[in-house]
């Protein structure tokens, strides 16, 4: 499995989880390195979302194991959970609270030093400054999931993990996503993309790896060109 | 203050900050007991049945209809965006977790409570006099009981489709422990019963919330995690 230089930061051996009689994941193997941005694609049903969520901590796997910068990711261990940041579908965010008070919530979980600050800080980064009092419910999809990230982000995660993070941005926000997700990964940030849109994959990722059925249909470093990459992803996931 | 304490607090104030921002849980239940115990008032026959005798029971079966109205909100403002995975994500043991929502819960049960008893009062004139210490103080140590069950089935039924059908159906037997022993002890506060024939009651009390308070932390985990 390629993987860069770096120190690796999440490692996920022999995944397999089942709903019911369905197995959704099926002998997934993983590892991110610092500074590694992994695509994930594949197509509806294929198992991406549920590889997040047991990356995430937040599903079981059956078998296999998560190992987050060499700590096996379980119940019983939440600081190994500080390591992680996700931006899921959903904002995460409470509709009865305002921005800031969302963030600085957030803050005071994850134990920041000066809680206030730091969420104002980020949402000022997010471009979100001017709507700190307002709550998430006011906000366009788009707005929303700016602020999402923003929270994701907040306490510096080693690795972030994102479902579909492009979409229902618009053109400017997209661009100024993956501006922010490049400067991160050289940073050394991990990064794990569930994503349908390759575009947005070869504009941040280093890797791409094709999930079908719940297994790896290819897992390789991105090389060439997207449209040199699309009749073989099409044979891949049986398009 | 330990970790575990701070975090618990900081869960409970963002619920309490939540709520004094929407009004929605607390205000539904403090009307809702006030028209309960209005229908009370007006469905008893005053002549065949002095309000002193049937007070006990409407007060409790007041305080545990309201009481779940506020405990459905506990887990269904976490339902909202996901937020719930939020919480799980964040390096918090669901100990704090558990005991945040728990603290939440009882100052929104305890603040329905506080309201309810005086319009209890008036609708059913009642006069508390010297028993009121003794109310305040076994209401409290009933409502630990069943809000700390009610917590914990809060939290399993918002995963279901019926959300606000499950949690009466879950928790209702489970309330009836600390309703006997809460209308027990009422009766006789009423009556101006000495303390020793309340004692066998209390401790049933205190027992129910000492075995449900270990028992649902340990088992909060298994019920929040997929």
């Amino acid at each position: 499995m390629p993987s860069s230089d770096g120190p690796r930061l999440l490692e996920a051996t022999g995944l397999r989880r089942a709903y019911g009689r369905r197995q959704v994941l099926r002998d997934i193997d993983l590892t991110v390195a610092a500074g590694e941005a992994v695509a994930v694609a594949g197509p509806n049903g294929a198992g991406k979302t549920t590889l997040l969520r047991v990356l995430a901590g937040l599903a079981r796997p059956d078998r296999g194991e998560v190992r987050l910068e060499g700590q096996p990711l379980r119940r019983d261990s939440p600081e190994i959970r500080r390591a992680v940041g996700l931006v899921s579908h959903q904002t995460l965010l409470y509709d009865d609270l305002t921005l800031h008070e969302n963030l600085t919530f957030a803050a005071r979980l994850y134990g920041l030093p000066t809680p206030a600050a730091a969420a104002r800080s980020a949402l000022d980064e997010a471009g979100l400054g001017a709507r700190a009092d307002e709550s998430p419910r006011r906000l366009s999809r788009g707005l929303a999931q700016r602020a999402a990230i923003a929270r994701a982000l907040l306490h510096r995660p080693r690795v972030l993990l994102l479902d579909e993070p492009f979409t229902a941005l618009d053109a400017a926000a997209s661009e100024r996503l993956r501006d922010e997700l490049r400067a991160r990964r050289e940073q050394g940030l991990g990064i794990v993309l569930v994503t349908h849109q390759l575009g947005e994959a070869w504009a941040v990722a280093t890797r791409i790896a094709v999930i079908v059925e719940g297994r790896w249909a290819c897992d390789e470093t991105l090389a060439g060109s997207l449209e040199g990459f699309l009749p073989r992803y099409q044979e891949l996931i049986g398009a | 203050m330990p970790e575990w304490l701070r975090l618990a607090l900081v869960i409970a104030g963002k619920d309490v900050r939540a709520e004094l921002r929407s009004r929605t849980a607390i205000l539904s239940a403090v009307v809702f007991a006030a028209l309960v115990l209005v229908v009370f008032n007006f469905a008893r026959d005053p002549t065949a049945l002095a309000a002193v005798d049937l007070a006990p029971s409407v007060l409790w079966v007041t305080f545990a209809l309201a009481a779940m109205l506020a405990l459905n909100r506990a887990f269904t403002v976490e339902k909202e965006n996901a937020a719930l995975d939020g919480l799980l994500l964040a390096p918090v043991p669901r100990e704090a977790l558990f005991a945040g929502k728990l603290l939440a819960n009882l100052a929104f049960v305890g603040t329905v409570e506080a309201v309810t008893l005086p319009l209890f009062v008036l609708f059913f004139n009642v006069d508390l006099g010297t028993a009121l210490p003794g109310i305040i103080g076994v209401t409290a140590l009933a409502t630990v009981g069943f809000v700390t069950v009610g917590t914990i089935f809060s939290a399993m039924a918002v995963r279901t489709r019926f959300a606000e059908l499950m949690l009466p159906v879950l928790l209702l037997p489970f309330m009836v422990p600390p309703l006997i022993g809460a209308v027990q002890v009422t009766a006789r506060l009423l009556a101006g019963r000495p303390l020793s024939e309340m004692m066998g009651w209390l401790r049933l009390l205190a027992l129910y919330d000492l075995v449900f308070v270990i028992l649902c932390s340990l088992v909060f985990t298994a019920v929040v995690d997929e």
